[in-house]
């Protein structure tokens, strides 16, 4: 297990590194982004712009270019080509809004996503089956932004039922934060939902087939037993491990339209605006953020699998 | 003569599936007494997990359609109720299945799934059910059994893992336990132990036993009454050693003519039944076995052979005549099966 | 023979009936359903069985069929392109002359007058024109784009899993990397370092314009291949494995006459599902990103773009952002529900979970 813990770890470092190589290299192979020329703005003549590009180590080659970057990055000291200002808070000033936008909406989709998919799965072929099947393939096909638009159209200003956009803090007003919230939660989540449902009703029904539910029956178990405690129970191992890297996802900058849509300035509005600036220190720095959660939330996947299927907890390797 | 346990009357199960409907089971009727061994016989597709699982309410599902009567004490089975049925299982009739592997959940504790089927049934404290699956282990034969209750199934070997599915099976004292082919993916030594594991309980706990195998050597172990099961029909029933040195039908000549023995000589080929098994979709009329069958006739083309009495608890379901089977027979009585009686 | 007692029971030679008894099969009875028919036909009836299927299928094939329409439409009914402003003009609505873009900005809505049939955009451009111009570069890019993923991923995913080692260890990381970066970040990025700088993108001898549509088409193809290769490479694994292949190997057969001839065969079935499915996420992907703007570029334009175009004036003229989305809930609708039952149709057990594959998508 330690071994296992290690290598992950091993892993993980790896992958953070290749990001930051690909970002940054994304971002240099660009002609037209140079950022001594953003910078030096306006008004720009030739002393100034050379002495940007020395001040800011623009002449310097790529690799020492981002050795610096990443130095700063780990500093804390990363500050935005465009506005100046630094990256690491910019970020943690989205970071509770991003938060509070992905747990809720993780919760909601979670919670419906079992619901449905359990349904769905012991209602097979029946009314409900499909129509829940249905629900969840609209759901699956509904782009984001749309799916916000048509909420805010009908929810805000043809029926005034919640406010249009802004985030008012947790701490403030837990009441206000979530009505706030909540048409964000719903639009990020029912994507989810669909998806989800659909994983989790097909997972039953294999599971169902499986000798041990035939065992669980014969020793007399009641169906609902049967059903919570095995079928469901062995069900939702691959829905966790899909959670996981859902999550990382979706805290990691996969929200930038739901931010977007509804005025939050989260992680995700921080970074498309600087890629819309093409700058690259908070790209660099929001980019890793994100695949931080990523990568981390694979490793603890991976944990939390080991722990729900004793065949990979006990056995020498997952995967 | 002891109690009737069991009774099934003209069971049959058929399932719509996509290709057409599968007639599983065609009239099968027997009889289970308490502390009785009965074997279930044949080839794949025959028929006999099926009835098994169907005793159990195991094949109920909105694409089966289930007739006839199987009563328990009396008690009509087919048409209980979830509740009843749920109270009849593991209570009264317990059943274990082939690969324990599969047939144990593998993400919990083998002591956790052996004592959530007490729970489940009688209010006990989970200390209590503990103790209780600690005996249940130690009573079939789990070395360290205090230690072994907290391991999950992929820790066990496959024997034990069916020693694990009959102490789940005997939990709740059941007095029939149905055993689907409790050793065919065993090792051979190990099938032994589990086979002697059953005997043992059958005569200490006069547990009634069905044990459903296409294995000849098996029943030859074990068993006091022998049905023979082809295309979801019995068709020849009898004691052990009615089947063994006076089989009726064809097909139990054929079973019997393929079974490996010690003390034939080396150079001899084996008997085989060619063809394949009835298609369960569209059997063919008449009878079952009649495409396979070397003596078949027109008759048995047209009818299915009736049951017929040759002796006592013997019966069978062929067209030939006893006169006609005795000369047609070419295994010799006391030259197949069992070693010969003694004196 | 019937004299020695250890004589097969039913070695007699003479045997009574039509069964060729040497041959071990017997003829399938009359009017059965003959078993082993070619896993295709199997598929294809399961299928044609699939009504919700079948009709989702077939709208897909209209809503094709109406965006190749778009220049009848344009010459004969609407008499205007999908580019041409009207800003200043009237039309006859019910015998008075309206604006088609009122002095406030807003744009006239839909309504039954031939011109503008879903009314106009805040250029004045008639929307049913841009909608059906649109959707041949929406269907365009999530098509090509799926067989940029399609050929990438069969290739990896084929390659890693057969020479396994080193070639695995690289790809596999690799996609890793892709993996772990949060799809639509990586769309915006690219789409924002190869487009919106003004650069394009040059391959060795091929220069692609910063305004064209095989930029996002290359984007989407390449961010989606490891969620397709990955479970390809763990079908190959479990094919490599297989008899038949074993069989070539020892035949003497080459590595490409393997991978393409032996084991590429088997993949069909799971190419043409995640295929499909892939188109609708493409379709999905293309519009998010044209949505944030780092998608399909002037003088391009798709639903996706229509919908960013036309989102600023959501409450004063929401048919501009209604009109559009629907067509891409609609076509990849149509898509997911066909690609679904193409799974079920194929795979009824669904071996492979393509589930993985069938996620991620923009948010």
């Amino acid at each position: 297990m330690a071994r296992f813990v290690t290598r992950r770890l091993v892993g993980m470092v790896v992958v953070l590194f290749a990001i930051s190589v690909l970002v940054f290299l994304i971002f240099n192979v660009i002609p037209g982004g140079d950022p001594g020329k953003r910078i030096c703005g306006k008004n720009c003549n030739n002393a100034l712009l050379t002495q940007i590009n020395k001040d800011w180590g623009f002449n310097d080659s790529l690799p020492v270019q981002y050795v610096t970057m990443m130095k700063k990055v780990f500093t804390g000291e990363l500050v935005s080509y465009s506005s100046q200002l630094n990256v690491d808070q910019q970020i943690k000033k989205g970071i509770p809004i991003t938060f509070s936008l992905c747990i809720g909406a993780a919760v909601i989709w979670m919670a419906f996503a079992i619901v449905f998919g359990y349904l769905s799965a012991v209602k097979a072929g029946g009314f409900t089956d499909r129509a829940l099947t249905i629900l969840a393939l609209v759901g699956i096909s509904m782009p984001v932004f749309f799916l916000g638009a048509i909420l805010l159209l009908y929810l805000t200003s043809k029926i005034q039922l919640f406010p249009t956009a802004g985030y008012v803090s947790l701490t403030s007003d837990p009441v206000q934060w979530a009505y706030h919230l909540f048409l964000p939660w719903i639009t990020l989540a029912v994507l989810f939902v669909g998806f989800y449902s659909r994983v989790l009703r097909s997972n039953m029904l294999d599971v169902m087939n499986e000798d041990y539910v035939r065992t669980a029956r014969a020793k007399g178990l009641s169906e609902r037993q049967v059903r919570i405690h095995h079928v469901l129970r062995n069900s939702m191992i691959p829905v966790i491990t899909l959670f996981g890297l859902d999550f990382g996802a979706v805290i990691g900058g996969g929200a930038i339209i739901t931010e977007s849509i509804f005025s939050l300035n989260g992680v995700g509005q921080y970074a498309a605006d600087a890629i819309t600036n093409v700058d690259l220190p908070p790209i660099m720095g929001v980019t890793l953020f994100g695949a931080f959660f990523i990568v981390f939330f694979n490793a603890l996947v991976d944990i939390t699998y080991a722990w729900l299927d004793p065949r990979i907890r006990l056995g020498t390797e997952a995967r | 003569m002891s109690e009737q346990l069991l009774s099934v009357r003209d069971l049959r199960v058929r399932f719509t599936t996509e290709d057409g409907i599968v007639h599983a089971v065609d009239g099968v009727s027997f009889d289970l007494a308490a502390g009785e061994v009965l074997a279930i016989v044949g080839e794949s597709g025959s028929g006999k997990s099926v009835t098994a699982q169907t005793i159990m309410g195991l094949t109920r599902s909105p694409n089966a359609r289930i007739e006839g009567s199987v009563a328990y004490r009396g008690r009509e089975l087919l048409t209980a109720d979830d509740e009843e049925l749920m109270r009849v299982r593991g209570e009264e009739i317990a059943m274990i299945f082939q690969d324990p592997m599969t047939s144990l959940n593998p993400v919990y504790k083998v002591g956790d799934q052996i004592g959530e089927a007490i729970q489940a049934h009688r209010h006990e404290s989970d200390h209590k059910a503990r103790e209780q699956t600690i005996e249940l282990l130690a009573a079939v034969g789990i070395p360290d059994p205090s230690k072994r209750v907290d391991n999950y199934p992929h820790e066990y070997s496959g024997g034990m893992r069916q020693r694990a599915m009959i102490a789940m099976g005997l939990a709740l004292e059941p007095t029939v336990l149905i055993a689907d082919e409790p050793s065919t993916a065993l090792d051979v030594t190990i099938q032994a132990q589990i086979l002697r594991l059953l005997e043992q309980l059958n005569r200490d706990r006069d547990l009634a036993v069905i044990i459903i195998t296409h294995d000849l050597g098996v029943v030859a172990e074990i068993a006091d009454r022998v049905l023979v099961m082809y295309g979801g029909r019995i068709i020849e029933s009898g004691s052990l050693e009615q089947i063994f040195y006076d089989p009726q039908h064809p097909y139990t000549w054929g079973l019997l003519g393929s079974l490996a023995r010690p003390d034939r000589p080396r150079t001899m080929r084996l008997s085989q039944i060619t063809g394949q098994p009835p298609s369960l979709l569209a059997p063919p009329a008449g009878c079952h076995f009649r495409p396979r069958c070397p003596h078949a006739f027109d008759r048995c083309t047209r009818v299915p052979p009736l049951e017929t009495r040759v002796g006592e608890n013997h019966a069978d379901r062929c067209w030939l005549s006893v006169e006609q089977k005795k000369t047609l027979r070419v295994v010799k009585t006391g030259e197949i099966g069992l070693e010969a009686p003694a004196a | 023979m019937a004299t020695d007692p250890w004589a097969p029971p039913y070695a007699d030679p003479t045997l009574p009936g039509e069964v060729e008894q040497d041959t071990g099969i017997p003829p399938a009875p009359a009017g059965v359903p003959v078993e082993g028919r070619s896993p295709w036909y199997l598929a294809y009836r399961r299928l044609r069985r699939n009504r919700v299927a079948l009709f989702f299928g077939a709208l897909f094939i209209v809503i094709v069929l109406f965006c190749l329409a778009a220049p009848l439409w344009a010459h004969l009914v609407a008499h205007t392109g999908p580019d041409t402003n009207h800003l200043t003009e009237k039309i006859d609505i019910n015998g008075q002359p309206t604006d088609v873009v009122n002095v406030d900005g807003i744009p006239i809505g839909p309504g039954l007058h031939g011109k503008f049939l879903l009314g106009a955009d805040a250029n004045g451009r008639d929307v049913m024109v841009r909608l059906m111009y649109g959707g041949r570069t929406s269907i365009f890019i999530g098509v090509m784009a799926a067989f940029v993923t399609t050929i990438l991923a069969v290739i990896f995913g084929i390659l890693a899993a057969y020479y396994r080692g080193w070639t695995d260890a690289v790809i596999s990381r690799a996609m890793d990397v892709i993996w772990a970066f949060p799809v639509l970040l990586l769309g915006i990025a690219l789409g924002t370092a190869l487009s919106v700088s003004g650069s394009g993108l040059v391959l060795g001898p091929i220069h692609i314009a910063d305004d064209s549509i095989w930029i996002p088409i290359l984007i989407i193809g390449f961010v989606y291949v490891p969620y397709m290769a990955r479970p390809i490479r763990g079908e190959v694994l479990a094919l490599r494995e297989k008899e038949f292949v074993e069989a070539a190997i020892a035949q003497g057969a080459g590595t490409m006459r393997i991978m393409f001839s032996e084991i590429l065969p088997n993949l069909v079935s799971t190419i043409i599902v995640f295929f499909t499915l892939n188109i609708a996420n493409n379709m999905l992907l293309e519009s998010a990103l044209s949505f944030l703007g780092a998608g399909v570029r002037p003088p391009h334009s798709s639903w996706g773009s229509m919908v960013s175009d036309g989102y600023e004036f959501l409450y004063s003229a929401p048919h501009l952002t209604i009109i559009p989305g629907l067509m891409i809930v609609l076509t990849v609708l149509s898509l997911n529900v066909f690609g679904d039952g193409l799974r079920d149709a194929l795979d009824p057990r669904a071996k492979v979970r393509l589930e993985a594959a069938a996620l991620e998508e923009s948010h």
